[in-house]
């Protein structure tokens, strides 16, 4: 069932004060303004997510807002699946014919679309060739969610020379921003406190999914969701709670699960189901995506939650984590550093020792886990919310536009 | 008694700030030094005053990215204190200010045999930005000290912000726009220095919201 979208005034007691006024009078320098989003995919991904959030709000602020996607070719998703991984680092070479497809099939799609608008954002990989076929007139913005601080150089090199014709570049990291020519602007990522993922549950709803999913909550639990793959360290997360057992009576719970194309991701989850085998307070789930109310209610009922990965997109689970009050443990990666205070909302380690130090220490003093939780949801509330990146985006808009 | 009434009212205005890279990073501290040398002086602001509006809620470990920069990522604790204790508001204008923060880190690294710098793995470089800060009226006007107080209670942080530190360390004001208001019009000299004594980077700014609220309520108490 999909969820019912939020109006900007159903954020207004969960955004810190003041800021829906704030976003109405940031409105008022865009007004009537057309704003045109194109996406890889309308349907899947994260990026497909936050836009189905994000357009409606624009709306409703007055920015007349579309949103077109290029869904619709299995060879050209492959495409822009390849280039994704070569941007984020894969070392796989890249056959030359991938360019050709990537030009060929974008040429085509820029013919059918109507790309006429004051600001166009376009959205990673994909669409960033439209800029060929840019009008005149126009802002054109090159809105990059990818984690590209280490490319592949060859990946990069020929993306580059579309990014360097758009008016400026948006990436989620400073760490990902590159040398271009053009203004490269931060704006992080979000979560947004209304959905399902995120929204506020009744105790009697926590205690009933965590039953349905097997997981008892006679101790404290630990938690990590992450899909397994060897950069969120599921391993490493069992060795921690290992050396937490020591002293603490716990269980962890790890929420993931491997693509099936993905032959590493398969091995590390046999070998993570096998460490499980042996421990009944080791709960392992492999949750289909839309599962985001479990997700939820597992996040609530956790004493600590860990991101302890080496490597890192921006890992919102960070953020998810600290909106429901949690301390978190992450890995020094990504976009967790941005997301966790060191000593004020949580600790960032780099090994599995320093994981379960901090983990003993905070299941040793619950009123350190209550100072760094409150800490956590206020540091979310302030610069994680969609109402965040929704004055972000327009003020982008305002910036361009002037 | 009725209360003093302002004859020109306060109009609240709050802003919202855009992030951009600047494509230069530090990965120690005599590369750190040589960028504040060259960077704008809207990235020292960024790095320095701006610093609190990214800790609005939560006070970071110092006020300051080039203090937290060396304390957390280069481990440096040494650098660290000597810059957190940094006040933005007592330098005349940003030159001196790069000045002050170019002249301590020197100082430091002569001390040193080695320069310190981050551990491949363990630490972030520095990475120096700028930002785009959009000024927006709130269409909040105020006359009175209580109406000055609710009104308080209700905007949101950024416009502490910028009546606060951009008042001075961007418009180059003397004191916090509060504190002139409050002196000028209202003719409440105390209160003013009362608010005048409030520091944005030893508190967080909804700290400084609560403690302005508490001033207020005091004086209208007293009154």
């Amino acid at each position: 069932m999909s969820e019912a979208v939020p109006t900007l005034e159903d954020y207004r007691d969960v955004a810190p004060p003041g800021t829906v006024e704030l976003l109405r009078r940031l409105s008022e320098r865009v007004r009537g303004r057309r704003v045109l989003h194109v996406s890889t995919s309308g349907k899947v991904g994260g990026v497909a997510e936050i836009l189905r959030r994000l357009v409606p709000l624009l709306e409703e602020a007055g920015v007349d807002a579309g949103w077109e996607s290029l869904d619709g070719e299995e060879a050209a998703a492959q495409v822009a699946a390849r280039l994704h991984t070569a941007l984020q680092g894969d070392e796989e070479r890249m056959p030359p014919e991938t360019f050709d497809d990537f030009r060929t099939f974008t040429r085509a799609r820029a013919a059918s679309l109507e790309l006429t608008a004051d600001v166009v954002v376009t959205h990673d990989v994909l669409p960033a060739a439209l800029v060929d076929a840019r009008p005149p007139e126009g802002v054109w913005v090159w809105r990059c969610h990818l984690d590209v601080s280490r490319p592949q150089r060859r990946a990069w090199t020929f993306l580059r020379q579309f990014v360097v014709k758009f008016d400026a570049a948006v990436f989620s990291l400073p760490s990902f921003a590159q040398r271009l020519p053009i203004p490269q602007f931060l704006v992080y990522p979000s979560i947004d406190p209304l959905s399902d993922k995120n929204r506020d549950l009744a105790p009697s709803e926590i205690d009933a999914i965590l039953a349905q999913l097997g997981v008892p909550r006679d101790k404290p639990i630990l938690l990590q969701v992450a899909r397994f793959d060897r950069f969120k360290d599921p391993l490493g997360v069992i060795d921690a709670y290992r050396l937490v057992k020591r002293q603490h009576d716990c269980r962890l719970v790890l929420v993931g699960g491997a693509e099936s194309d993905d032959p590493g991701g398969v091995e590390l989850s046999a070998d993570v189901r096998e460490a499980a085998s042996h421990d009944p307070d080791l709960h392992v789930l492999e949750l289909p995506a839309h599962a985001r109310r479990e997700v939820n209610a597992l996040q609530r009922a956790a004493t600590i939650v860990f991101q302890k990965s080496t490597r890192e997109g921006f890992g919102l689970g960070v953020a998810e984590a600290m909106w429901k009050s949690k301390p978190v443990i992450g890995g020094f990666a990504g976009g967790i550093t941005a997301q966790v205070i060191y000593d004020v909302t949580g600790y960032t380690v780099n090994s599995v020792e320093g994981a379960a130090f901090r983990a003993r220490q905070l299941l040793a003093d619950p009123e350190l886990c209550a100072r760094l939780g409150a800490a956590g949801r206020e540091h979310v509330r302030q610069n994680f919310l969609i109402t965040r990146q929704l004055g972000d985006e327009l003020a982008l808009m305002a910036t361009l536009l002037r | 008694m009725s209360e003093p009434t302002a004859r020109t009212a306060f109009h609240f205005h709050t802003c919202w700030e855009l992030p951009e890279m600047l494509g230069r990073r530090a990965f120690d501290e005599r590369e750190l030094l040589e960028h504040l040398e060259e960077v704008p002086l809207d990235s020292i602001y960024f790095h320095t005053h701006s610093s609190c509006l990214r800790q609005r809620g939560v006070p970071g470990v110092y006020p300051n990215d080039f203090a937290t920069w060396a304390a957390i990522q280069v481990r440096d604790r040494v650098l660290g204190e000597k810059l957190g204790i940094i006040d933005p508001h007592e330098y005349a204008d940003l030159e001196s200010l790069r000045a002050e923060v170019v002249s301590l880190i020197d100082d430091h690294l002569a001390q040193l045999r080695s320069v310190p710098r981050i551990m491949f793995g363990f630490g972030e470089p520095f990475y120096f930005m700028q930002s785009r800060v959009l000024e927006i009226p709130t269409g909040v006007k105020v006359r009175t000290l209580r109406e000055f107080r609710d009104a308080l209670t209700t905007i949101d942080s950024g416009a502490v912000y910028l009546h606060l530190v951009e008042a001075r360390g961007r418009k180059g004001r003397r004191r916090s726009d509060f504190a002139a208001w409050v002196d000028e019009q209202l003719k409440l000299p105390d209160l003013a220095a009362r608010m005048g004594r409030l520091n944005p980077f030893q508190q967080s700014l909804e700290d400084i919201r609560r403690r302005l609220v508490t001033l207020a309520d005091e004086a209208l108490d007293r009154a």
